[in-house]
């Protein structure tokens, strides 16, 4: 799916667009802040986004982001900053006139029309005659898969059907930008899983630029070409999937996307392929390999994912460094994979998984409760954060 | 209808083991049956007796005597009576005239009351909470005084030396008295004055609920907000509009006080008619003609109303 992605958004020069210097965004996020009397809801953000993207918004609740999508909408007017859609300036176009089109997370389908009518509104606008308006309301039935459906209200649909209503609307004037807020999120999980490849699919298929705005990082991972989490307003990161999960840039990123375990230290030296830390908690030695621009003695992060860390009775290799030994406090089975939360000597809790790859027999287990284990991982697992 | 909540009403009370048994205990003994009774028996001594009073009263004759009328000895003499009592409504142009003055002025006094009262039941749905309470409770301020006192109060508004032509005088707008009282315009402003808030509160309530994010879309699809009033919020309202509409047109069809006091004696309204017929001529049979069939021209605008709230209720689910 990356790779589609990136093929999708790229220039000649065969890199994805956002990181070709010479490519030209599509929508232009220049400085817009919003405040309400005193609560600066969304604070001095900037974002590029390229023609043919899924970008996603992340972040909880009340991080901005949905008040950042109203702003491209045209309902909030920004307090400082400008919007540039297709190098349009869209800061005194009403929201009427701008080529962007919103699904809301309610949906808001008209009650009193029929589908075919709710997806046939916006066209009226437009310079349709009625057949023509009729082939076009077809057409997309037929792309969210709905052509039996025409004449029923939406008070006679299931929530998925509703959702699909939603989008063939969003998607009938061939908007240049598509505004999706939490468009999974009324649905239940098998739905949302199936719906997110459709939503991928559809998105290929008609080729318009999405903007999502979600507070499900997996959501986020699985739709989105790139995402900018976002908290108190502000853009913490933007970044692929890949790069949002494997090289955080904050603490809070870190935490926010999947789950991950944070080690605080201080830098004991910096080799040109790596820096070692000491970390007191943990007692031992942490080896985080690549460059990193830090100087010793300064105080870091260490975050290791849990899947990166393998957990073994037995120290296995004669290793200096990235071994701690703890004691196993929990331990949960999920199936595919076994959750163990392990406490140290120092009293701090490490999460660590572990794909089952082979069936144990039964009542096998090859770690238990209260075994004494040691956990290690490699180098380049770890990732070293500054803020 | 009633299917779907009797089931949302158990889900509610899944688990509570204890609630089922009273609620099991309540219908099994036949409360529940004896809670709906009364409303029931209610409407049937207060209202469907009278009126069985009333219809039968029009098949007399009118009598010197206590009470003023009298049954026909036989069928025919109550056939006979029906006949002239019923007849006297359609020959009379007083009474026909009365029925269609009185259609006329509810009509467009509703008219009126819609015109003035959908932009402010509109400004209250959309004001802020402190607002929103503070315009509610001034649409619902003028119930705290009589009725009667406000009507009182107009008339002193309204007459000849009143304080509007007051005002207009001392403007020199006009130089001499303009004649409000005792016009169809006086009993207008009498029942648009009267009944404006039956037609606010239901249209708020109606407008109040309707979600914003509907107009958005509207907006976001292409429409301009004159367009999305009409394509989005004036067809959701039309169960507000029809409530309000009939909260006010049945009982200013059938109103007596406001015309009585500010209208023109010359043309009454059928309840004027009604009354006089009562009281003045003591003629009990052709009165209770006038008000069984000014009930019958009222049932099919409030079947409407019923059908309508039966919809809207069905749509809600």
């Amino acid at each position: 799916m990356m790779d589609a992605k990136s093929a999708e958004g790229g220039t000649r020069s065969g890199l994805p667009a956002w990181s070709d210097p010479d490519a030209q965004p599509f929508i232009r996020i220049d400085s817009i802040t919003k405040k309400f009397g005193d609560f600066t809801a969304v604070d001095d953000v900037s974002i590029d986004i390229f023609k043919g993207e899924l970008f996603a918004l992340l972040g909880g609740s009340g991080c901005g982001k949905t008040t950042l999508l109203r702003m491209l909408a045209g309902f909030e007017t920004p307090t400082a900053g400008r919007i540039y859609i297709d190098g349009q300036d869209m800061s005194t176009v009403p929201p009427y006139e701008r080529p962007v089109n919103m699904m809301f997370q309610s949906y808001a389908l008209f009650p009193h029309m029929t589908v075919e009518k709710n997806v046939g509104y916006g066209l009226k606008h437009e310079n349709m005659n009625r057949n023509q308006v009729r082939d076009r309301v077809r057409e997309l039935l037929d792309l969210v898969q709905l052509a039996g459906l025409a004449g029923r209200k939406p008070h006679q649909l299931s929530g998925g059907q509703r959702q699909r209503v939603a989008l063939a609307r969003a998607l009938a004037k061939s908007p240049k930008l598509l505004l999706l807020d939490e468009p999974l999120a009324a649905l239940d999980k098998k739905l949302r899983e199936q719906t997110q490849f459709e939503l991928i699919n559809i998105q290929e298929k008609v080729g318009v630029t999405f903007i999502v705005v979600t507070h499900d990082q997996e959501e986020a991972m699985t739709l989105a070409s790139r995402i900018a989490v976002m908290d108190h307003g502000r853009i913490c990161q933007i970044g692929t999937p890949t790069e949002i999960y494997e090289f955080p840039r904050s603490r809070f990123v870190a935490d926010f996307i999947g789950s991950i375990n944070l080690f605080e230290g201080t830098v004991k030296a910096v080799r040109k392929s790596a820096v070692e830390v000491d970390c007191p908690t943990a007692g031992c030695l942490f080896e985080i390999a690549g460059e990193h621009r830090v100087e010793a003695g300064k105080s870091v992060w260490i975050a290791v994912r849990p899947e990166k860390i393998s957990i073994d009775r037995s120290k296995l290799k004669d290793a200096r460094c990235n071994a701690v030994q703890g004691k196993v406090l929990d331990l949960g089975y999920f199936g595919k994979d076994s959750l163990y939360r392990v406490q140290l000597a120092s009293g701090e809790l490490v999460r660590v998984s572990r794909l089952n790859e082979r069936r144990l027999a039964e009542h096998e287990r090859s770690v238990d409760w209260d075994d004494l284990v040691w956990l290690t991982w490699e180098p380049t697992s770890a990732i070293l954060l500054q803020e | 209808m009633t299917a779907s909540v009797e089931t949302r009403s158990e889900a509610v009370m899944a688990g509570k083991a204890d609630k089922k048994g009273l609620r099991d205990w309540f219908n099994r003994r036949g409360w529940r049956k004896a809670v709906i009774a009364v409303p029931y028996f209610w409407l049937l001594l207060f209202f469907l007796a009278p009126f069985g009073i009333v219809l039968a009263i029009s098949m007399a004759d009118a009598a010197i005597a206590i009470p003023p009328f009298r049954w026909g000895s036989d069928l025919n003499g109550i056939l006979d009576s029906l006949n002239y009592n019923y007849g006297l409504l359609v020959q009379d142009p007083l009474y026909w005239y009365g029925y269609l003055n009185s259609l006329k002025i509810a009509a467009i006094s509703t008219v009126l009351c819609l015109v003035l009262g959908y932009p402010m039941a509109y400004g209250i749905a959309r004001a802020s909470g402190a607002w929103r309470n503070i315009l509610l409770l001034l649409v619902i301020l003028p119930f705290w005084t009589s009725f009667l006192l406000r009507i009182y109060a107009w008339m002193g508004m309204l007459n000849n030396h009143g304080a509007i032509n007051n005002v207009l005088m001392f403007l020199h707008i006009i130089h001499e008295p303009v004649q409000l009282m005792y016009t169809n315009f006086a009993v207008y402003i009498g029942i648009v004055y009267s009944y404006l808030p039956f037609m606010i509160l239901p249209l708020y309530a109606n407008l109040e609920r309707l979600d914003m994010n509907l107009n958005e879309a509207a907006m976001d699809l292409g429409s301009r907000p004159w367009r999305t009033f009409l394509d989005i919020t004036l067809p959701l309202s039309l169960p507000g509009i029809i409530a309000g509409g009939m909260l006010v047109f049945i009982p200013a069809t059938g109103e007596y006080v406001i015309p009585t006091l500010l209208g023109r004696a010359d043309s009454p309204m059928i309840g004027r008619v009604l009354f006089d017929e009562f009281f003045l001529n003591r003629d009990w049979p052709v009165a209770s003609a006038v008000a069984v069939v000014l009930l019958f021209l009222l049932v099919v605008p409030i079947m409407i109303f019923n059908h309508y709230q039966a919809h809207e209720a069905e749509a809600g689910q």
